[in-house]
């Protein structure tokens, strides 16, 4: 490749990276002759975060400003870095399911999700049914889990304090499915290469077939607060615009990029577990803007919760893990007169199982977009490199290029509108 | 989906120069290549009809320290068009610097600054290659093989001098890396048992 050709591609590059100026900000009559006066630029640089309630986590952001304008965002991150990849390659694939549970400590069990697949791939073993709708189930359950959680917070940003208060009340709810199934209500740990940790109780089926039932309205209820609220659209409307080619561009993927025109669900397009047995809409919003992802999220609630009936009308009792005792522990009871399945418990526990050599890139469609599990096998029993794609790692690269010449409170509502969570975007 | 990623596969193979390796692994499109062809690679498959892969997914390294070139620098692209992803491999050492993508996608300049703060990889033209997750002023690359798991130095809030200070790692117990893989398999003596093993095995010990 020529130096020439090169360059243009540069300039190519350029053309996207150019200041977005919304109309409003533009002077009206450009080139008029201007009286000369003095000025005075109010130019400095504001310090935000890393411990301010709207910075979502421990998020610093250096923003230069021109009065209350932003002009330039520069994020540091890295204040939450836990070296996850670093301390999975040191431990067997079993121990490693956990952290990612605190990775995006919003929706736990969609991480979990991920790393599961791709150590299945990997080992090239298929799951039993009745596990696959669980994770279907309990994927949707997180999804609603984060959506709620987002919504609420980009009010509790924009002034509005009740629907987070009606939230975690809903939030509770979902949390107890959580606590019923795996016995925790954030680090689950239920997911796993295999299939699911242990079946459902008893009853638990009802309890969310009369959860998803009763659920629907309290959407409307928050509709009510918010969709057509005045001071909420003023906002979020036209606030953070980013267009079909920027959101590709910078990576987008999710809500955000479904509200920047692009219908792309992973869910659809390349289905996993039982998605392709369940039938739901992608809503996809036109104008990228704030209030577009924020109704985008909202449509997103009503699906999963048709997903969630589908997946209890479809579920049928069975094994939820592989019977294969190489891979899932023995039953209790059979420990207890089967010399073969201790051995098998202790080999398991202790030694884990080696996976194949061979490398994937497994990406499942979190609640906040695309999150890929990038796995290195050597044929240990350890993970050679386990990459993890978090995805507010791009969408908070886009904050400089989303509230650039918007005012500081709007760079608030976009921050809270792209669904950041650090756990997962420092690792 | 698996025929089109095949053909693919082999247009890039026959069509592009410098392209080592095109393949299946697992139902995944691996393209080996160079680093003075991931420039003009990357912008053909962007740009290119049959490829559009317009999202720059995901950008990693991977240490393999025993190697020649020990670093593998993984690029993940995704086609929304054509609904279809690609991985692009190329090899580096600490020195040689990568050419940089973030002027065909911007969204890969932290990815790339991700992979320098973590595997010390050099790219060239970046516009602004700092560290990123690690803390401020830290050294070394902590997700190369041969970074040890504990870190060279922690940090603590030292109370009389009022600041925070680093020091040396001090681990109260010796770091515990367990070896559980299995001695049984593949091993038909098993230690302290040498004696029995050759009675079993008809193993006539030559004595002098």
């Amino acid at each position: 490749m020529t130096d020439v050709s090169k360059e243009a591609l540069l300039r190519e590059a350029d053309e996207i990276l150019r200041v977005d100026i919304p109309e409003t900000l533009l002077p009206d009559q450009p080139g008029a002759a201007q009286e000369s006066k003095t000025l005075e630029l109010n130019s400095h640089t504001l310090n935000f975060g890393p411990q301010h309630p709207s910075a979502h986590g421990v998020l610093r952001l250096v923003l230069d400003m021109e009065g209350e304008l932003v002009t330039r965002t520069v994020p540091h991150i890295g204040l939450l870095h836990r070296g996850t990849e670093k301390l999975i390659e040191y431990k067997t694939y079993q121990k490693a399911l956990p952290y990612f549970d605190r990775l995006d400590y919003v929706s736990p069990m969609c991480e979990e999700q991920a790393f599961a697949l791709a150590t299945e791939k990997l080992l090239g073993i298929e799951i039993p049914e009745r596990a696959r709708w669980l994770r279907v189930m309990f994927a949707e359950i997180t999804r609603v889990l984060n959506h709620i959680l987002n919504i609420t917070a980009l009010g509790l940003d924009c002034g509005a304090v009740t629907p987070a208060l009606w939230g975690y009340e809903e939030r509770e709810k979902l949390l107890e499915f959580y606590e019923a199934a795996s016995g925790a209500r954030f680090h689950a740990n239920y997911f796993r290469p295999g299939g699911v940790a242990r079946d459902i109780p008893a009853g638990l089926e009802d309890k969310i077939g009369a959860w998803a039932k009763e659920f629907p309205a309290w959407i409307d209820e928050l509709e009510g607060l918010l969709t057509e609220n005045r001071i909420w659209k003023q906002r979020t409307v036209g606030i953070g615009i980013f267009t079909s080619e920027q959101a590709l561009a910078w990576g987008f993927s999710g809500p955000c990029l479904r509200a920047s025109g692009v219908p792309w669900d992973l869910r659809r397009t390349q289905p996993y577990d039982n998605y392709h047995k369940v039938e739901f809409n992608v809503p996809v919003a036109r104008h990228g803007d704030c209030y577009d992802r924020y109704l985008v999220r909202v449509a997103e609630m009503r699906e999963s919760v048709s997903i969630i009936e589908q997946c209890l009308t479809q579920i049928r009792p069975g094994a939820v893990k592989v019977q294969d005792p190489k891979f899932s522990p023995p039953p209790r009871a059979e420990m207890k007169r089967s010399m073969e399945a201790l051995i098998h418990h202790f080999k398991l526990y202790s030694e884990g199982y080696h996976v194949p050599p061979g490398a994937t890139y497994t990406a499942v469609e979190s609640p906040k977009g695309e999150f890929g599990v990038y796995l290195v096998a050597d044929g240990s029993n350890r993970p050679y490199r386990c990459k993890i794609r978090p995805t507010g790692f791009a969408h908070l690269q886009a904050l400089d290029e989303l509230s650039r010449r918007s005012m500081l409170a709007d760079m608030v509502a976009v921050l809270g509108s792209l669904d950041l969570v650090f756990g997962e975007i420092d690792r | 989906m698996q025929g089109r990623l095949g053909a693919l596969a082999f247009t890039l193979a026959t069509t592009r120069p410098g392209i080592s390796s095109a393949e299946l692994e697992k139902g995944e499109l691996v393209v080996r290549t160079t680093r003075d062809q991931i420039l003009p690679l990357m912008a053909f498959l962007r740009d290119d009809r049959a490829c559009r892969f317009e999202q720059m997914m995901d950008l990693c390294g991977v240490d393999y320290p025993s190697r020649a070139e020990r670093f593998e620098v993984v690029y993940n692209l995704l086609s929304v068009t054509h609904n279809q992803r690609i991985r692009v491999i190329i090899t580096t050492d600490e020195r040689t610097p990568v050419p940089s993508i973030s002027g065909l996608w911007p969204s890969a300049s932290w990815w790339e600054r991700e992979c320098y703060d973590l595997f010390g990889v050099q790219f060239s033209g970046h516009p602004d290659l700092r560290r990123i997750l690690t803390d401020d002023g830290f050294e070394g690359f902590p997700l190369r093989k041969d970074f040890p798991l504990t870190g060279y130095e922690e940090v603590r809030y030292d109370l009389e001098r009022r600041e925070v200070v680093k020091e040396p790692v001090s681990l109260t117990q010796d770091f515990r890396d367990f070896d559980f893989v299995s001695p049984w398999e593949g091993m038909m003596t098993l230690p302290g048992d040498e004696k029995a093993h050759e009675v079993r095995q008809h193993i006539k010990r030559s004595r002098g």
